[in-house]
């Protein structure tokens, strides 16, 4: 059986490529049908932030990419509530809300871990 | 036991002394490394333009001199490579750039190198995340 993976990310969408180059690795797992889960910690959830202008800071938009983790087959996107609630950003559309007890059991759920 | 390495930080930053100590350990200890993947900052750990001051440790070279002495199959991610200025000379052609840093032992290829070594390792273990 394939062993699964868990990436979390951890950095805003504008502060360098590291938001992007995580998604990166989702997605190329979802190319290849790997079971795949993403968490987005810390200021990763500000990727999941609503009515972003990547165009206003000179950027590609990461949301497009985010769009696409259906279509890769990634359904297990969880994101930090505390997190969120800790910049004011509201439960996300496109990621399950988890406390820390849940984000707990979601780390041990996978066979590797990817922290970025 | 069958380690992937993966790597995400730059020669000068503890963590890739680190990651060469453990992949050394490894080794050492009778274990397999089934490859080292070079990831974001990581692509700088694999450059051949490093110069390290001469009261310090060249952990670029070590590296070099680790991975090619072991024959191991040390990857650095090709579109992190490109995005910092790592090239090989394929690259640096294909690119019309004057500079090549990357040489053997180093290949350069894509992220499904670095799931296909985690399907095939035991344990990923990481060295210079977030």
């Amino acid at each position: 059986m394939a062993q699964s993976l868990l990436i979390i990310s951890r950095q805003a969408p504008w502060s360098g490529p590291s938001a992007r180059e995580a998604l990166d690795i989702v997605l190329a797992g979802g190319a290849f049908d790997l079971p795949i889960g993403l968490l987005f910690l810390d200021d990763g959830v500000f990727q999941l932030a609503r009515h972003q202008d990547a165009r206003a800071v000179q950027q590609k938009d990461l949301s497009a990419n985010l769009q696409a983790l259906g279509l890769f087959g990634i359904d297990d996107v969880f994101a930090c509530g505390h997190s969120l609630s800790a910049r004011g950003l509201p439960p996300p559309d496109n990621a399950q809300a988890l406390d820390s007890q849940a984000i707990s059991r979601l780390i041990d759920r996978y066979d590797q871990v990817i922290t970025l | 036991m069958k380690f992937a390495i993966a790597v995400f930080c730059a020669a000068h930053a503890p963590a890739s002394r680190r990651a060469l100590l453990f992949a050394q350990a490894a080794l050492a200890g009778g274990h397999e490394i089934v490859r080292l993947f070079f990831y974001q900052d990581g692509v700088y750990s694999a450059s051949n333009n490093i110069v390290a001051p001469q009261d310090e440790q060249d952990i670029a070279r070590q590296w070099r001199e680790f991975v090619g002495t072991h024959q191991l199959d040390g990857v650095v991610c090709i579109a992190a490579a490109l995005r910092r200025g790592v090239l090989n000379a394929e690259e640096a052609t294909r690119y019309q750039r004057s500079a090549v840093n990357l040489d053997a032992p180093w290949a350069l290829s894509g992220l499904g190198q670095l799931h296909d070594a985690i399907q095939d390792a035991d344990r990923l273990i990481c060295f210079g995340g977030a």
